[in-house]
């Protein structure tokens, strides 16, 4: 598939991108669990974001993984791996048996999103707290260049603890990067706990706006807001935009949603069946 | 009377040599004027990108711009470029971004600013990281060649540089021979080698000229670059003088001592004894004071190649 027009013609309607992040579900839970391992509520946050932008907004080229003059697609929360592989699997990366080796010895679906092994993947992560420098890295590159395209960075919430986060929001605001756009995935949890538990994150927009940047909140899985959200970024051109975007970790899935247990565990047998039951 | 140059402004130069190429770019943390990554910026201050004091962020963007084609030069000193250790462990050395990072200031010679500025541990951990070339060039002329030739590298770099001046060690000609990775042999003698890198390599030679008046042959060998190693060279000298001396301002775990070390005692062991910091932190003083307060001039370099060539079988 070449998503290479991008823009808003003959833009997928909502319910079909609804039904692709429905099955975009499925596949992240199956592959965690065929895995034993891996972070299904992050992924499961994210997801609808995700297929909104590849399945609507970014320029890319399955067949041209690594043409030069892309979209940007940073997921800096790397162990959303299993999102990122349902996405670009269905936007034709590589084939959708390729998700049953996530994890294993030699796979191209690595543990954490890694832009050596899989194709479509533009950063390495799985080290919290980076992806926001390199989203500047790309934009600067793509200002040099002269060129249109955009650099789109996905956050977690928790992720926001780090230090880095904030010398890079800092710094995008002072460069006045319009060319860069973070979506965070504000699921209210982390690893360990909920983050209100682990370490308090007060204002979240607010803090955003104080570092210089447009910011725009909604909610995560109402697939309208996604994709006006998406078009009110894109408007922005005086500087570096983020919408924060109020999420249920694990969405989708009952006895996942709202669960820091389900941060970075697997199904077992039956919570698979309980979940694609769920997942129609 | 040989010219006093600091190797820092090498680094300057280089930067300006390469500037005909559009593709590099120079990133900075608010130490470009001790770094001389200053230049560039007068120049060129629409390819040169300011990130303030985020050494961490610094990283990561120069990655970001090397993934997009982009040759980033980004430099800050020794020491606070390990503030972003990690940074370069998992986002330029695993995905093998050639980014050329240059730390300034490294070593005790650094000087009067005191132990949180000498860093004498950089080359050990930069060393550790797989893709990594990592270099530190005695004078001024030897590291703007060298920062020349980096930018023909595809994967990352990390120089040090340092802050001082000291006799210019290398001419026109010598330095026109310079490749990353081989050691350049400045005089030959069969007695025993001196491998130094850095501020060292003039101590070196000062030691190399004094034990000659004793009738002490020896071979000295500006070792610039730390990894890749050359091996060849090492085993070489190993063989031809029987004795090896490294001469570093680093500690003497995990820096070119470190890496002739673990060479020899694989392949070829012969006696060798290392002159670098021992396994201290340092403090503030002339350059020059520290080097003799902590071991690390023309006299123990004698001391050691002494000691070296006794322990011949
Ligand atoms: C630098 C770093 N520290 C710790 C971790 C371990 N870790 C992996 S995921 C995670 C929690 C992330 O929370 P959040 O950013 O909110 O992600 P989400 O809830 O969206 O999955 C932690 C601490 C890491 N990957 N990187």
């Amino acid at each position: 598939m070449s998503m290479d027009a991008g823009g808003t013609e003959g833009q997928p309607q909502v319910a079909e991108l609804e039904s692709v992040a429905l099955a975009c579900r499925r596949a992240i839970v199956s592959m965690v669990h065929k895995a034993g391992a891996g972070h299904p509520g992050g992924s499961l946050s994210a997801i609808d974001m995700l297929v909104a932008l590849y399945c609507t907004r970014l320029r890319v080229r399955s067949e041209e993984p690594d043409w030069p003059d892309r979209d940007r697609f940073i997921m800096s929360k790397g162990h959303a791996s299993p999102g990122m592989y349902s996405i670009l699997s269905h936007s034709g990366f590589f084939e959708a048996e390729e998700l049953d080796s996530f994890r294993k010895l030699g796979s191209i679906c690595q543990g954490h999103v890694d832009s050596g092994w899989t194709p479509g993947v533009d950063f390495s992560a799985g080290s919290l707290g980076m992806g926001l420098s390199f989203g500047i890295g790309c934009a600067f590159a793509a200002r040099l260049d002269a060129s249109k395209r955009t650099v789109f960075v996905m956050l977690g919430d928790g992720e926001l603890q780090e230090g880095q986060v904030w010398e890079a929001a800092m710094s995008a605001a002072h460069h006045e990067l319009n060319n860069l756009k973070v979506f965070v995935d504000r699921n209210r949890i982390q690893n360990d706990d909920f983050v209100d538990k682990q370490m308090r994150m007060f204002d979240v927009p607010a803090k955003w706006a104080a570092f210089g940047w447009a910011v725009r909140e909604i909610d995560g899985h109402d697939m309208t807001e996604v994709l006006e959200a998406i078009q009110w970024m894109d408007g922005v051109d005086t500087g570096p935009a983020v919408v924060i975007a109020h999420t249920v970790k694990g969405k989708g899935v009952s006895f996942m949603e709202d669960n820091p247990s389900f941060h970075g565990a697997a199904p077992s047998d039956e919570q698979l069946e309980q979940a694609m039951e769920e997942l129609q | 009377m040989t010219a006093l140059v600091a190797s820092r402004d090498g680094y300057g130069e280089g930067l300006m040599q390469l500037a005909d190429d559009e593709r590099v770019v120079v990133l900075e943390a608010d130490l470009g004027k001790s770094t001389k990554s200053c230049r560039f910026r007068e120049m060129y201050p629409e390819r040169t990108f300011s990130l303030g004091i985020s050494e961490q962020n610094m990283m990561l963007v120069a990655a970001g711009l090397a993934s997009s084609g982009y040759k980033p030069f980004a430099s800050t000193f020794a020491i606070f470029t390990e503030r972003g250790f990690e940074q370069v462990r998992n986002g330029i050395a695993r995905p093998n971004h050639a980014v050329h990072l240059c730390g300034s200031h490294g070593g005790l010679h650094t000087g009067t600013d005191g132990s949180s500025a000498q860093s004498i541990e950089d080359l050990a951990i930069y060393r550790t990281l797989p893709n990594m070339t990592v270099m530190h060039p005695c004078d001024d002329i030897s590291t703007e060649r060298l920062t020349v030739l980096l930018s023909a590298l595809s994967g990352p770099s990390y120089m040090r540089t340092a802050r001082n001046k000291r006799p210019r060690i290398h001419d026109d000609e010598s330095v026109a021979a310079l490749r990353i990775g081989k050691g350049h042999v400045l005089r030959e003698g069969i007695d025993v080698a001196l491998l130094a890198c850095g501020v060292l390599v003039g101590e070196a030679m000062t030691a190399a000229e004094e034990l000659s008046r004793d009738g002490i042959e020896v071979t000295v060998v500006d070792m610039h670059t730390i990894k890749p190693l050359d091996s060849a060279l090492v085993q070489r000298l190993a063989a031809d003088c029987g004795a090896l001396v490294t001469a570093e301002d680093h500690s003497i775990i995990g820096g070119l001592g470190g890496a002739v070390a673990e060479l020899l005692a694989a392949n070829c062991p012969v006696p060798l004894e290392r002159v670098g910091v021992n396994d201290t932190f340092g403090e503030s003083g002339d350059g020059d004071e520290l080097l003799e307060k902590y071991g690390l001039n023309s006299d123990y370099i004698i001391a050691a190649a002494r000691r070296a060539i006794a322990r011949k079988a």
